[in-house]
């Protein structure tokens, strides 16, 4: 039973021109957080299914290409005898020059430029490969070769995008506790400023909650204004960030594409804030009612 | 002619039992007020200024709580009454507010039905009564005015059809003709008994003696907080001598509203 005419004075007063703004304010904070969160859980998706089962090994150069083409020689044999190991492919001289173009520029005069060899070893995700075992097993034959394990590194990034993402969750509950705290308090303060109307519309035969009704409602829709504010401001924002996100190339962060579920999601947020503010009006309205007879 | 009801009626509209009212520290404005009326009762409350009549309706419409005594209303203990049973009750009683107590921003038509709204009346419904008996009383042109806009007897007026409009079972009017010429008065008044004859219990406060006599119904005085009714009958009796009732305002009274 929401009529659109408001039994109490409330669109003159000073709370409607200043609800929305802060509502929007705090739809604006929680669509950049939940939009932060969505794009690690990507991140994280993408790093752990791709990146994750490769470990790359890194043979240092010998005196001349006899020399390395002996090393990278005894290296494979270990690899090709290593349980777990899937699949290993060394990068040709020409693909680690383009690799390193842009460091070290025109390689024209510097093919016999002494520069290690790499080997990118799929491994498979079941076998306990060590990589600290794999390194010492290779030193033993050929001195000075390394072993990066992208697993490792990767381990403590998801790690550290979680301790974020759980962050981003306090941020969405500690917006959702300053919703609360402004609606209770703009609340009251409508209370106090209608208390003479709402004391007629009790002698009239008003229940209590007749009268909460009427700031749930208005509550509600004063959410729904600041929310779809907030969003409105957010959406520009994020397009702005992803939009430097690619410029800047970094190939870290995955393009900001969001499905139509994700989308809903965003469209969620002002309602879920709008009905939030609803219902904390409504309760506030009800204990203050009950205090003040 | 209205019954007359004894203190032990158990059909009391009204019961009061020693009451006594006093604000904060102050002394006891209203001493120990023992009556009961029964229902179709029609009274006329009078008392100087600060007598104390506002006091003693104001009990009526339980806005305010006895410091003493006991009141009952529609034969129920209003003290053991719980606060989500009030509403219920406030709607079988009408009241005129001496200054009028009507809501500026809202038009006069929604002052009027907001009582019928309250109470859950359909759309159609109050659409129809309001706009009914805002003609009746004169504010036919003045359905969307608001109140601010609107002269003190047409406020009045306003505040008068808000009393009524659910047809309450018990009328409290405190001053309902202070800013009304004689005939505006006599039209109202007529309106309150025609809801007298329909079953409702009136209390009228005022000052307006003429209309006292020209109405010929008992009165209660009160005097010093203290309610006298042995006067009643005296004044009613003056009937008898009046003319009676102004023929001119007389005409059939609008439809009421039942909600209950
Ligand atoms: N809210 C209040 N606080 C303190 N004292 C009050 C209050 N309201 C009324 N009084 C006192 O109670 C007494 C009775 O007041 P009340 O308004 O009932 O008189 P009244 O008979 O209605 O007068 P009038 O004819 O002028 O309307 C007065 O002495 C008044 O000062
Ligand atoms: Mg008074």
């Amino acid at each position: 039973m929401l009529r659109r005419r408001s039994d109490l004075p409330m669109n003159e007063d000073t709370l409607g021109r200043f609800l929305p703004w802060l509502i929007a304010f705090m739809v604006f904070l929680s669509a950049l957080a939940l939009a932060g969160m969505l794009i690690l859980n990507d991140a994280v998706k993408r790093w752990d299914t791709g990146l994750n089962a490769t470990v790359s090994v890194q043979v240092p150069p010998g005196a001349n290409a006899r020399e390395d083409e002996q090393r990278l020689g005894q290296v494979l044999a270990v690899l090709a005898a290593k349980p777990g190991v899937e699949r290993y492919e060394t990068l040709s001289k020409d693909r680690l020059f383009d690799l390193l173009k842009p460091w070290i520029g025109d390689t024209g005069q510097a093919q016999d430029l002494p520069i290690p060899m790499l080997i990118d070893v799929t491994v498979d995700r079941d076998a306990d490969l060590d990589a600290q075992s794999l390194a010492k097993e290779l030193q033993a034959r050929v001195p000075g070769v390394s072993v990066d394990d992208h697993r490792v590194w990767l381990s403590q990034l998801v790690r550290l995008v979680t301790v974020i993402q759980v962050l981003a969750w306090a941020v969405l509950g500690l917006i959702a506790l300053a919703t609360i705290g402004t609606v209770v308090f703009t609340t009251r303060t409508g209370l106090a400023i209608h208390r003479e109307a709402i004391e007629v519309l009790h002698l009239i035969g008003a229940q209590d909650a007749y009268i909460a009704r009427q700031f749930a409602a208005r509550a509600l829709g004063l959410g729904l204004k600041g929310g779809f504010l907030g969003l409105a401001l957010a959406v520009p924002t994020l397009a702005g960030i992803g939009y430097l996100a690619l410029e800047t190339g970094a190939t870290m962060v995955p393009k900001p594409d969001l499905g139509v579920l994700k989308a809903m999601g965003f469209l969620f947020l002002p309602v879920a804030v709008a009905l939030l503010a609803m219902l904390t009006a409504r309760s506030t309205v009800m204990r203050n009612l009950k205090r003040m007879s | 002619m209205p019954p007359k009801v004894r203190d032990s009626d158990p059909e009391s509209i009204v019961r009061f039992e020693n009451v006594g009212l006093r604000y904060g520290l102050g002394p006891e404005v209203l001493q120990d007020i023992t009556f009961a009326l029964g229902p179709s009762s029609f009274r006329f409350l009078l008392g100087e200024s600060g007598a104390g009549k506002s006091s003693l309706l104001k009990l009526l419409y339980m806005a305010l709580r006895p410091t003493r005594g006991q009141i009952s209303l529609f034969g129920r203990n209003v003290a053991s009454m719980s606060r989500s049973e009030l509403p219920r009750l406030r709607r079988r009683v009408g009241v005129v507010f001496q200054e009028f107590r009507l809501l500026d921003h809202l038009s006069a038509f929604d002052n009027v039905a907001l009582p019928m709204r309250v109470a859950g009346a359909r759309e159609s419904d109050v659409r129809r009564h309001v706009e009914e008996l805002l003609s009746w009383v004169g504010l036919k042109d003045h359905l969307n005015s608001r109140p601010p806009t609107l002269s003190g007897g047409q406020q009045q007026r306003i505040a008068i059809a808000r009393a009524v409009i659910t047809r309450p079972k018990l009328l409290l009017a405190d001053e309902p003709t202070g800013n009304v010429d004689d005939k505006m008065g006599l039209r109202l008044m007529h309106l309150f008994e025609e809801l007298n004859k329909l079953g409702t219990t009136v209390i009228v406060a005022t000052h307006n003696l003429g209309i006292v006599r020209q109405m010929a119904h008992p009165v209660m005085r009160l005097e010093n907080g203290r309610l006298n009714t042995d006067e009643a009958e005296i004044i009613s009796d003056l009937r008898l001598d009046e003319p009676g009732i102004g023929a001119g305002a007389a005409s059939a009274g609008p439809g009421f509203t039942r909600i209950h």
